[in-house]
């Protein structure tokens, strides 16, 4: 008797446990000024302050590991043909040190230390600053832009951030280039390239203080890479200016390091480091979020933790159900007719085919209506699997999905993958062999029924497969009609496999 | 004996040259020894003394013409400390007679906690006053310091319902005319027009404004300019130290 309480003790414990891990990333994602995350043969790294970094084998569960000679402060890597370009600021900076700053450059064939090819070239200076000049030249970052041009901006709160251009095919300094004051009063930039403006990502505040840090990154933008660099309120960055793109959110604190990662298909997400993470007691961390683009200016996406959702169409504004007979919401009002009278045929005053509302006076007290129990009104549901279709949103319970983070069955690139359950029952969004959707009876953790969920750059998502996670052009839920869902290749110039997810 | 005593001091001499290199070049240091750093240590090309006469701001309004005063060392280790009571209680500690009413001249002392502090008139070259740049040509402390900045803001009218604008690194307070008209509280990095007074009056003739910075580790600078309800700048003013006494 006393095992069986134990047991449901522990039972009841285990139960109260949340269902959600912790959606910072997984693993050990321990480190300081992290480069942009870059891809090599199936795997993603980052470098790091000091040298070393992190790896990653699907972009959610991260270990130590990278290798980066040099050590010194925030090196930067970008993929350059078949060549990976590192660049990272020689000496560590910092206000009570020196400011005689070097910034130097290296290539590599690959950036997985195991492979034969894994060499890195002898390290070549291509900025620097005097110890006394306006400048620090640490933290750089690269900007390879349309034109071809590669761009290296550096320095942080001592003097100016500058920018120099140097050689593509070499890494180094275009012979003659001179550099060019940009900002002031940031650190850890990162310039990006789009639609004809060029974005200087700035980290503002202070780093290095754990849960004290300010750290925040904040952007300017110029039609030209040298400047200037206005915000959304026309302030240059000369002057202070800079548009806030991430602050502290979600017990992380201190966000700084923007790097992109733009996956295509309008899927662009950024890696940054958080100073401080307070469900690892206040460690510097490695974050990724989704990016976002609002009248121009870049803005960070929701960090995805899962919730019960309606999960409406962009294309049709219908909402994902259950192929189920719908349930009419419970009324527990007292209605009283009013006298009839003449009215429109379909609609008008009264009660009949016009339904419920205009013409009816409701006595007695006002309460709330219940929220429909599901376990009520799927007393005759199909025990077996339901086809899905897109209906209109009346906050029907087979219209409400709730979406949980499966752990251990891994991820990808900022996320662990998710299920998709009806709230409240265990009937599971699943892709079929045949490339249609359907809910099965109850989740089994098959891929089929694991889903990868990103928050496009409208702020709409894309809800594909895990099966389908990996693929360059994936299977993605998509309204094939109005009405009906299905899977289909992903379109970014279409919104049919765009999804708005609403709390019900 | 004579060849052994010179092998001792080679020995030495060597060590002596190894060890003054090790030092310059490890980590945290220059590259330059501190002689050549020391030589080169200069407030231009940030500032130049200011000149005779009155002084216009520049294009945007921003006040250049300041009376600084060398600055005062402070114990501070990290910015977050800067709350708004920490700051209000190390600025409005009084640090020198009359900290509050006086407007110097170039050149006047004070002293603080038996240090002989200076007064500086000056033109900054740059729209905001890089304190840092100030603190650091004079061979002041950089990092954990409190800088007083006194103008005189000669204004041809009373203008009415414009705000004094200021941004400011690390925090800040400042004084129109003897009242408090902004703080700058936080660990601050400077933004212009980061805070604005409330509504405040220029009257016609001398308007004093006075302001303290305090920082830790920080590129300690400050920028002020007058705005009006459109947030343009008032520019019709003069800056004349001249006018300094009354």
């Amino acid at each position: 008797m006393k095992l069986r309480n134990f047991t449901a003790l522990v039972l009841g414990l285990l139960l109260l446990q949340p269902s959600c891990p912790a959606l910072a990333l997984n693993g050990e994602p321990y480190i300081h000024d992290p480069s942009t995350v870059m891809q090599c043969d199936g795997k993603y790294y980052t470098f790091g302050t000091g040298g070393g970094g992190l790896i990653s084998n699907d972009g959610w569960t991260w270990r130590s590991g990278a290798v980066r000679p040099g050590g010194g402060a925030a090196p930067d890597v970008m993929k350059i043909g078949d060549r990976y370009l590192v660049v990272y600021g020689a000496t560590g900076g910092g206000l009570g040190g020196g400011h005689n700053g070097r910034i130097l450059t290296m290539w590599n064939k690959t950036l997985d230390p195991n492979s034969p090819d894994f060499k890195y070239t002898e390290a070549i200076v291509v900025a620097s600053s005097d110890g006394i000049e306006d400048c620090d030249a640490i933290d750089p970052s690269l900007c390879l832009d349309p034109k071809g041009k590669l761009w290296c901006t550096y320095g942080t709160y001592f003097g100016y951030i500058r920018i120099v251009e140097l050689d593509p095919k070499t890494g180094l300094r275009v012979k003659g280039n001179k550099p060019v004051n940009i900002a002031i009063d940031c650190e850890a930039t990162a310039l990006i390239y789009r639609d004809g403006w060029y974005y200087l990502f700035g980290t503002h505040g202070t780093c290095c203080s754990g849960t004290h840090s300010t750290y925040n990154i904040r952007v300017g933008r110029s039609k030209k890479p040298t400047g200037p660099y206005l915000d959304n309120m026309g302030m240059d960055m000369l002057r202070g200016g800079g548009k806030l793109v991430v602050a502290a959110n979600n017990r992380l604190i201190g966000p700084g390091h923007f790097g992109l990662i733009d996956l295509g298909n309008d899927v662009q997400k950024f890696s940054c480091h958080y100073e401080a993470d307070m469900d690892r007691g206040g460690r510097s961390v490695l974050d990724i979020r989704t990016l976002l683009w609002k009248n121009g200016w870049p803005v960070t996406g929701d960090a995805f933790k899962g919730g019960t959702f309606q999960i409406e169409s962009e294309a049709s504004g219908y909402a994902l159900e259950l192929g189920v007979e719908a349930v009419p919401l419970s009324e527990n009002r007292r209605i009283r007719e009013m006298s009839s009278g003449p009215r429109a045929p379909g609609g008008g005053a009264g009660p009949g085919p016009g339904g419920p509302g205009m013409g009816r006076r409701y006595s007695g007290p006002v309460t709330p209506i219940p929220d429909q129990d599901v376990a009520v009104v799927s007393v005759n549901w199909p025990a077996g699997s339901v086809d899905l279709r897109l209906g209109d949103y009346m906050l029907q319970a087979h219209q409400k999905w709730t979406i949980t983070p499966v752990p251990n069955v891994g991820g990808y690139l900022g996320s662990p993958f998710f299920k998709i359950t009806i709230a409240g029952t265990d009937r599971a969004l699943a892709a079929t062999e045949d490339a249609e959707v359907e809910a099965v009876a109850a989740f089994t953790g098959g891929p089929e029924q694991l889903w990868r969920i990103d928050q496009l750059i409208d702020g709409t998502y894309r809800i594909i497969p895990m099966t389908e996670s990996d693929s360059k052009e994936p299977l993605a839920l998509s309204a094939v009609s109005v009405s009906t869902p299905s899977l289909t290749k992903f379109d970014p110039r279409s919104d049919k496999s765009r999804w708005n997810l609403r709390k019900p | 004996m004579n060849t052994f005593r010179n092998i001792i001091l080679l020995i030495f001499s060597i060590l002596f040259v190894m060890l003054f290199e090790g030092c310059s070049a490890g980590p945290g240091s220059t590259a330059e020894s501190p002689k050549a750093s020391e030589a080169r240590r200069s407030i231009e090309p940030y500032f130049t003394a200011a000149a005779s006469g009155a002084k216009s701001p520049d294009a945007d309004g921003f006040l250049q013409r300041w009376l600084l005063l060398e600055p005062i060392t402070q114990s501070i280790r990290s910015n977050a400390v800067f709350t708004e009571s920490y700051v209000r209680n190390a600025i409005c500690t009084e640090y020198f007679p009359n900290q509050f009413t006086v407007v110097p001249r170039d050149g006047d002392k004070v002293t603080v906690s038996d240090m002989e502090l200076t007064w500086h008139a000056l033109d900054s070259t740059n729209f905001n006053v890089k304190l840092f740049r100030f603190a650091y040509g004079l061979n002041k402390p950089t990092y954990g310091v409190l800088f007083w900045a006194i103008t005189v803001v000669d204004s041809p009218r009373q203008i009415e319902n414009i705000r004094i604008a200021v941004g400011s690194n690390s925090a800040s307070m400042w004084w129109l005319n003897g009242k408090e008209a902004v703080g700058l509280f936080g660990d601050r990095r400077m933004v212009m027009d980061d805070c604005v007074s409330k509504r405040v009056t220029l009257r016609k003739g001398r308007n004093v404004i006075r302001g303290a910075v305090i920082n830790g580790p920080g590129l300690s600078d400050f920028c002020v300019r007058f705005i009006n309800e459109e947030g343009e700048p008032i520019k019709d003013l003069a800056l004349n130290l001249e006018k300094a006494e009354e």
